[in-house]
Order: C-alpha cells, then sequence, then structure tokens
C-alpha cells in the first residue's frame, strides 16, 4: 500500500537522485571549471536537500526531522563557503 | 519502500563516484570538487541508508560528514594560497 507521503518521498529522492547524476555530468562535460563549479553546487544544494525533503515524512520522531532539516542546513552553509573559496581560487589563477 | 531507498543510495553512489573520473584529468582545484561531490553524495545516500535500515547511528555519522565537509577545502585554498605567496616572496 503507497500512500500519498510515499509517493511524495519517491519523488523528491528521485528528482534529488536525478540531481546528483546532473551534478556528476556537469562535472565531467562542462566546459570550464567556473561552469563545473556551477553544476557541483546545484548537486549539493538541491540534490542533497530534495533527498533530505523526501525522507522528512518518513522520519521516525520529530527529532530525527529535525536533524535532517540541520543536515541541509549545514550543508548549505559549507557550500556556501567553498564556493565562494573555489571560485577566488579560480579567479586568482590557481589550477 | 525500504529496497527503493536503498536503491536510490546506490544510484547516487554510483553517480558520485564516475564523477571522480575527473580526479584523473583535472586540475588541483577540479580534482577538489570532484571529492566535495563525493561527500555531499555520501551524505545523501547515508541518510538514505539509515532512514531503510533503522541502524541507530548511521544519521549522526551523516551529521558529523556535514559538520567536516568544509574543512578540506578551505585547508586546501590555504595551501595553494601559502605556495603562490612564496612564489611572489
Amino acid at each position: 500500500m503507497i500512500t500519498l507521503l510515499d509517493l511524495f518521498s519517491i519523488a523528491a529522492i528521485g528528482v534529488g537522485t536525478f540531481f546528483f547524476f546532473a551534478g556528476t555530468v556537469g562535472l565531467l562535460r562542462f566546459p570550464d571549471s567556473l561552469t563545473r563549479l556551477h553544476a557541483l553546487s546545484k548537486a549539493d544544494n538541491v540534490g542533497l536537500g530534495l533527498v533530505a525533503l523526501g525522507l522528512i515524512p518518513r522520519a521516525d520522531s520529530a527529532l530525527s526531522a529535525l536533524k535532517l532539516i540541520v543536515i541541509w542546513a549545514l550543508v548549505m552553509l559549507s557550500g556556501a563557503a567553498t564556493s565562494q573559496l573555489i571560485g577566488r581560487a579560480l579567479r586568482r589563477g590557481r589550477k | 519502500m525500504d529496497e527503493l531507498l536503498l536503491a536510490a543510495a546506490g544510484l547516487i553512489v554510483l553517480a558520485v563516484a564516475v564523477g571522480l573520473a575527473s580526479i584523473l584529468r583535472g586540475s588541483d582545484v577540479e580534482r577538489l570538487m570532484a571529492v566535495q561531490l563525493l561527500g555531499t553524495g555520501g551524505i545523501g545516500a547515508l541518510l538514505l541508508i539509515a532512514n531503510a535500515t533503522n541502524v541507530p547511528g548511521v544519521e549522526d555519522v551523516a551529521l558529523g560528514l556535514a559538520l567536516l565537509a568544509a574543512l578540506a577545502t578551505i585547508a586546501l585554498v590555504n595551501l595553494l594560497d601559502t605556495d603562490q605567496g612564496d612564489v611572489e616572496a
């Protein structure tokens, strides 16, 4: 028996998995480093975000759901910081 | 449903593992980007596995990975800056 919440989880996790694939393809196929960085940050933020969002209705407790949100927030924070650092390094010509 | 979650985890790990191919041919910064994608994919796969198997503690491993994700990048960018400074000085 598949409920509506299950369907929501499947859809969100499916799209999130697709974004991880898109990030990999972008990392391998985009023409220069900055566009590859763009592909990477989409996989980081949207891919993991949708996976976490899809798992929230399946969490056992409120604390467990909160933990998912905290993990997502941490990844977004560190993704923002590291993308800035990587972009700056590329701009200064560090290969 | 649990099988679907495990399959999604496997697909994510497969995707980021393929991304590691750029380590073979890229510059230092691009290698770092591939490793960062591996880290995020690992977090996502761990979350899915934690939910599918109900093994206690797996979510906390993902939390630890998320906490430490930024440090490798900060360390490498610092190293590249230091290298460059030595050359210029």
